[in-house]
């Protein structure tokens, strides 16, 4: 079996608010002085899944496919230390600055190079831009079936089995092969990979792709094919002061909390 | 600038569910003329038409085959698409909710449009239709607008107003064919859910986070939750203290988790990463207990108690008992 996990590389989301800065001149997060980009935690529990297949099948190969520049080759590395077999990094100036859409399309063109793939694991939604629509985007356009935000994946017999977090418990779906699943933090921590792994990892080669190797054309790609257009990126207002209830002793501060929800008739 | 909405209807027995009316309250703002129609699926869909006119909407796609009773995603993809192309809709309204995280990428990418996920705002801004969506964890806004048609938006729940019931409303009802193929199967469903009053309608929330440094931190939320009342006071948990198995999955709020609008919103040796306050800064007030005075809660609370919360919340139930 062959499996993709999609690695996407973003601003470490453990940022602190305070270092979170905007240019809204050009709509762009400005990057923290000091803190190093992190593989999208939710693609890291996605190889995970996939990882825990191919240990309990033995025989699957796993692809880490990032969409980025040479800088994700960090994602990529790390997914690779991780326990995957091969990396294949999507890099070409025309693919700078794409929406949902053009990400999605892009992936599913390597996808389809690749050729012999019976899943794609994606991170239930990447934590820098919250979307969580690239790996149902992949589906449609590969028209496979899929199955979003899992906390457990199981692939035997043609068929993949996901258990999906609902607002009141869980549903197991089932599907045919190929077929695509978003993976959630429920289904545990990923791995940490050891020394050893890492060393490897950083002697494979990573395969790179551009847009003529995926016979797409440019314009279909990238800022040029987005279909969403981010007008303004700007950090939203919060409101008001806090007002911290002073006391010699917490029985004094908890009366004076209380004291104020009561008079506000919250209470 | 006349447009077309369709809104994706979901169901709470008989009737549209209060978000489907909030969408429809929204849909008829930047319809700003054309027509508002509405999708409603299920076996009670036909029954469910009249809450949705009252809400707001003119005319029905009513799709009543028991087999959309349960989400299968081909199928309601199906049905959706079927309404748009009817009702020639430019702009499609759906909740952010399990249905709408799943049906809204297969729709647009199925119609050759796109999406935004989980908007809070929904504008007609000088004849160009746009939507503003948290990222970023909830530390940033951002703005769209759709360079395809129809432009299709998930909206969070609570985010819109609803307008004033239009009691005896009627409108058009269209029927949909029955259900297609789905290559999806459902093997089985397995509840877990908080007895009692459930998060999300809960007039209060006492939720715990990491800093409770263990799962018996959520006994004590819980003894805090009765004091104030059963009927009252549900007991919410951040997603570090769900991941390290503190307090169940269903009770998590936040971007990933559930989001809770309630009255009042107490937190609980939780820090405010913007990924949690995206699950509660709608509350209408926020007040935290937390032993750093920079914690970013505060940032987000009316009122606040530095402290260690082993020592204040104990003394919060005595002062609540007074």
């Amino acid at each position: 079996m062959h499996f993709v996990v999609c690695a996407k590389q973003i601003p470490d989301p453990e940022t602190p608010p305070s270092a979170f800065k905007i240019d809204e001149s050009k709509n762009e997060v400005v990057p923290a002085p000091g803190i190093s980009p992190v593989l999208s935690q939710f693609d890291a529990i996605a190889a995970e899944a996939a990882l825990r297949i191919k240990e309990a099948s033995g025989d699957a190969k796993i692809t880490v496919v990032s969409l980025g520049q040479e800088s994700a080759q960090a994602a990529i590395k790390q997914v690779l230390a991780m326990g995957a077999d091969e990396g294949l990094l999507l890099d070409d100036p025309a693919f700078l600055g794409g929406d949902s859409y053009a990400t999605a399309r892009t992936l599913a063109a390597a996808v389809e190079k690749l050729g012999d793939v019976d899943a794609v694991f994606c991170g239930r939604q990447a934590a820098d831009w919250d979307m969580g629509q690239v790996g149902l985007g992949v589906a449609t356009l590969l028209g496979w079936p899929a199955a979003i935000i899992a906390k457990d994946v199981q692939i035997a017999d043609g068929q993949m089995t996901a258990q999906r977090v609902m607002p009141d418990g869980f549903e197991t779906v089932q599907m045919p092969l190929p077929a695509v699943v978003t993976v959630s933090n429920e289904l545990g921590d990923p791995r940490y990979p050891k020394l050893q792994q890492i060393m490897q990892a950083a002697r494979k080669t990573v395969t790179k792709w551009g847009a003529a190797d995926l016979d797409l054309d440019p314009s279909t790609v990238g800022a040029a094919g987005s279909r969403l257009k981010l007008e303004r990126l700007f950090i939203p207002q919060v409101s008001g002061e806090v007002e911290l209830i002073e006391g010699d002793t917490a029985q004094e501060q908890a009366a004076g909390l209380v004291a104020k929800l009561r008079e506000a008739k919250i209470l | 600038m006349a447009r077309n909405v369709l809104v994706v209807g979901e169901l709470d027995g008989g009737e549209v569910d209060s978000t489907t009316a909030e969408l429809l309250a929204a849909g008829s703002r930047v319809a700003d003329g054309g027509s508002v129609s509405v999708t409603l699926l299920g076996s009670q869909a036909g029954a469910a038409a009249a809450s949705a006119f009252a809400a707001g909407a003119q005319r029905a796609f009513v799709g009543a085959d028991g087999a959309y009773d349960e989400f299968r995603p081909d199928q309601w993809t199906q049905a959706v698409s079927a309404s748009v192309e009817q009702s020639s809709a430019e702009v499609v309204l759906m909740a952010q909710s399990s249905v709408g995280r799943d049906l809204g990428p297969r729709l647009a990418f199925g119609l050759d449009s796109a999406v935004a996920m989980d908007c809070i705002a929904v504008a007609d801004d000088g004849g160009t239709l746009t939507v503003t969506r948290p990222c970023y964890g909830g530390n940033a806004n951002a703005t769209y607008s759709f360079a395809t048609s129809p432009a299709i938006a998930t909206v969070r729940a609570k985010s819109q107003d609803p307008l004033p019931p239009q009691a005896g409303a009627s409108g058009e009802t269209v029927e949909l064919p029955a259900a297609g193929e789905s290559r999806s199967t459902i093997a089985g469903r397995e509840l877990a859910v908080a007895e009692g009053l459930q998060l999300q309608e809960a007039p209060i929330v006492v939720s715990g986070g990491r800093g409770l440094g263990g799962p018996e931190g959520f006994e004590m939320m819980e003894e805090f939750a009765a004091t104030i009342g059963r009927d009252k006071a549900a007991v919410g948990a951040s997603r570090a203290a769900c991941d390290l198995g503190w307090y169940p999955v269903s009770q998590q709020v936040g971007l990933t988790g559930k989001v809770v609008t309630p009255d009042l919103y107490v937190a609980i040796a939780i820090s405010g990463a913007s990924q949690h306050m995206a699950g509660c800064s709608g509350s209408k007030t926020i007040i935290a207990v937390n032993r750093d005075p920079d914690a970013n809660i505060f940032n987000a609370s009316r009122w606040g108690i530095v402290g260690d919360y082993k020592d204040v919340v104990p003394a919060l139930i005595e002062a609540l008992k007074e």
